[in-house]
């Protein structure tokens, strides 16, 4: 693969020299594989434009996600005959306004996703560590435990979790970053284990580099690339989780707009307002549809395998 | 051979008594005394408290506590329903089947797309019927499937009238409960219409839950396809003039199924917990929805048993996806 910058074009044409290409940073090789995917670069805008929305739900939303507008009930899509256009995606059951609704939801979806993907590469971060490292007992001790985790499928894990500590966004957000555990310390324990063999650790060793800054020094900022795509990955899960719990109930209460808790009731709507159930929906699909291309976009850019 | 079995086979024991541990701590977890949990909101008198407490073991050591339940557990005995006082394992086992029913039509359609689709994209790399099954397949990976079965429900039951809404079969059907699957009891049975009832409420249950484990046979499939492509046996034959329809099913896909044979084991678990979903959707009473509603009416100890029965199953399917995967790939079973 060929890969020219402006700058050495420039110069070849100037003084008939041709100079060997400048080598890229790491992040201008990563950009340029990841930005060469066109799904993936999709996907980090959508990601950007719920960012937007959700910190500036504020300003963005036309109305309070909670204002009841009792003479607009189940008001449908303003393109629709007896639509309403300060009610551009209609309204629900006691007239709230749908688009208002979904724009803050975005803001509890961000910030479950970003609570339970950074608790969980912690804890995971940690253990995968401490058992790549230290191998024998402990390592045997925390991979028993994760295989234990992962015997389990996610969703009923995390329905037992809340089932024990109640019903609510914090706890769902808990059962999610216990439950996404495993799969950060399969990752960095491999990742270390590869790493511990490499020569720059022996030699740091050798100087006498204590455990504590060999893991985290040394090793760590190697092991980061599928970190980076896991944790994108498990943005997506968090919030379909998350989203599935609210529909169950066992997550966000109703009042709150949550895009799952949104569509708890929805069956009762599916004969009479199917603006109700379809919204909340899409926005859910459109948001971990996004996460789901950007972490491929990721993995095919950060995969020294994938390149030539 | 045997001794890839007997080792697989050691892994599961600490595996079950980690799901032990877990289900029995999850019991004693939930805030407050099990015992007035138990009573509601009515309470117990102090003499009845410790009369229940010494019957149900409560007042021994925890360890001896644990070791009640698992023996208890090791005989099928997991306590009774705090609301129906029915034995969790014999309500399990009469909702059990209509979950296998609507699991096994979920995998079905699963494969039965997803295979095809995932050969048929490997085949076609790079045209637009690849990127097109690709596009499907990650929109299907990435779908909330309640809202999915909703949207279904919504196209297909109200919108078009197609299928009925919820339930296995009409109301005005009467099925003498032979098998537990509804298919083969209404085959079996002489009520007219009976049959193809059953099969129209099964149809888009089976979509919904099967929506995910196709998109990831046929993503997996069409991975390890591109991979046996590459290889040089499949020049030779494509050389030695073989049609090439023949090459695709003979050759390669022999070799390519094997990943996929494991991938597909590995969707029992996503199919099961799948199956709380699309049952509460569509009011479907098999195992999934039993336990929603246990959860809802704090009965814990059909949560405790539930939660146990289903990741049992789960660890059981995996172990036989293994040894199956090292019957069929030697290279498995010799590493360590």
């Amino acid at each position: 693969m060929t890969i020219q910058t402006t700058n050495t074009t420039e110069t070849s044409t100037d003084n008939n020299l041709v100079s060997a290409p400048i080598p890229m940073t790491p992040f201008q090789e990563f950009w340029h594989y990841f930005s060469s995917n066109r799904g993936a670069l999709g996907g980090l805008i959508v990601i950007a434009l719920i960012f937007f929305m959700a910190i500036f739900a504020n300003f963005v939303a036309p109305h309070s996600p909670s204002d009841q507008y009792r003479d607009a009930l189940l008001l449908p899509p303003a393109w629709l005959e007896g639509g309403n256009w300060s009610f551009v995606l209609g309204t629900d059951d006691v007239g709230r306004d749908i688009l208002s609704r979904l724009i803050y939801g975005s803001r509890l979806s961000i910030a479950v996703g970003i609570v339970a993907v950074t608790a969980s590469l912690i804890m995971g971060i940690l253990l995968g560590l401490v058992a790549g490292y230290f191998k024998g007992m402990i390592d045997t001790a925390i991979m028993r435990i994760v295989d234990i985790m992962l015997a389990m499928p996610s969703l009923l894990l995390a329905i037992a979790i809340v089932a024990i500590l109640g019903p609510s966004i914090v706890n769902a957000a808990l059962a999610i970053s216990i439950v996404s555990l495993p799969h950060y310390v399969r990752l960095t324990r491999a990742a270390t284990m590869a790493e511990m063999s490499r020569d720059y650790v022996t030699s740091s060793q050798v100087i006498g580099a204590s455990p504590l800054r060999l893991m985290f020094v040394c090793i760590l900022p190697n092991c980061l690339a599928p970190l980076i795509v896991q944790a994108t990955l498990g943005f997506s899960t968090a919030i379909l989780d998350m989203a599935a719990l609210g529909f169950l109930g066992l997550g966000a209460q109703p009042p709150t707009p949550e895009w799952g808790s949104m569509l708890a009731n929805a069956l009762q709507f599916v004969q009479r307002a199917w603006w109700v159930v379809t919204f909340p929906g899409l926005m859910i699909l459109i948001t971990v549809l996004a996460f789901n291309l950007m972490g491929d976009g990721l993995r095919d850019a950060l995969d020294p395998k994938l390149k030539q | 051979m045997f001794q890839f079995i007997f080792r697989r086979l050691s892994l599961v024991i600490p595996t079950f008594i980690g799901i032990t541990l877990l289900t029995f701590t999850l019991i004693r977890l939930i805030p407050g005394d099990p015992i007035d949990v138990m009573a509601g909101e009515r309470g117990v008198s102090p003499e009845r408290h410790a009369e229940l407490s010494a019957q149900l073991g409560f007042d021994k050591p925890l360890y001896i506590q644990y070791f009640r339940y698992v023996t208890g557990v090791l005989q099928g005995d997991l306590g009774n329903s705090l609301v129906t006082k029915e034995s969790v394992m014999s309500e399990f086992l009469t909702l059990f089947p209509a979950t296998i029913e609507l699991a096994t039509c979920a995998a079905l359609f699963a494969i039965l797309i997803g295979l095809p689709a995932g050969i048929l994209a490997a085949v076609k790399r790079g045209t637009v019927i690849d990127h097109s099954v690709m596009t499907f397949s990650l929109t299907g990976y990435s779908m909330p499937i309640f809202w999915w079965a909703l949207l279904l429900m919504l196209v297909f039951s109200v919108n078009l009238g197609w299928t009925p809404v919820s339930g296995r079969i009409d109301v005005t059907y009467w099925i003498e409960d032979v098998t537990g699957f509804m298919l083969i009891d209404t085959f079996l049975s002489d009520e007219e219409g009976a049959f193809t009832s059953a099969v129209s409420h099964l149809i888009l249950p089976s979509i919904v839950l099967g929506t995910i484990p196709m998109a990831v046979i046929a993503r997996m499939t069409r991975s390890s396809m591109l991979e046996v492509l590459n290889e040089d046996y499949i020049r030779t034959a494509r050389a030695k003039g073989i049609a090439p329809w023949r090459v695709i099913v003979i050759h390669a896909l022999r070799n390519a199924l094997i990943p996929v044979i494991t991938v597909i084991g590995l969707q029992v678990g996503i199919l099961l917990s799948g199956a709380i979903l699309t049952e509460t959707v569509f009011a479907w009473p098999g195992v999934g929805k039993w336990l929603i509603e246990s959860i809802g009416r704090r009965d814990y100890p059909v949560v405790q048993g539930g939660i146990l029965i289903v990741a049992c199953i789960i660890i059981f399917v995996n172990l036989l996806v293994d040894i199956t995967y090292g019957i069929i790939n030697p290279r498995i079973r010799h590493s360590r």
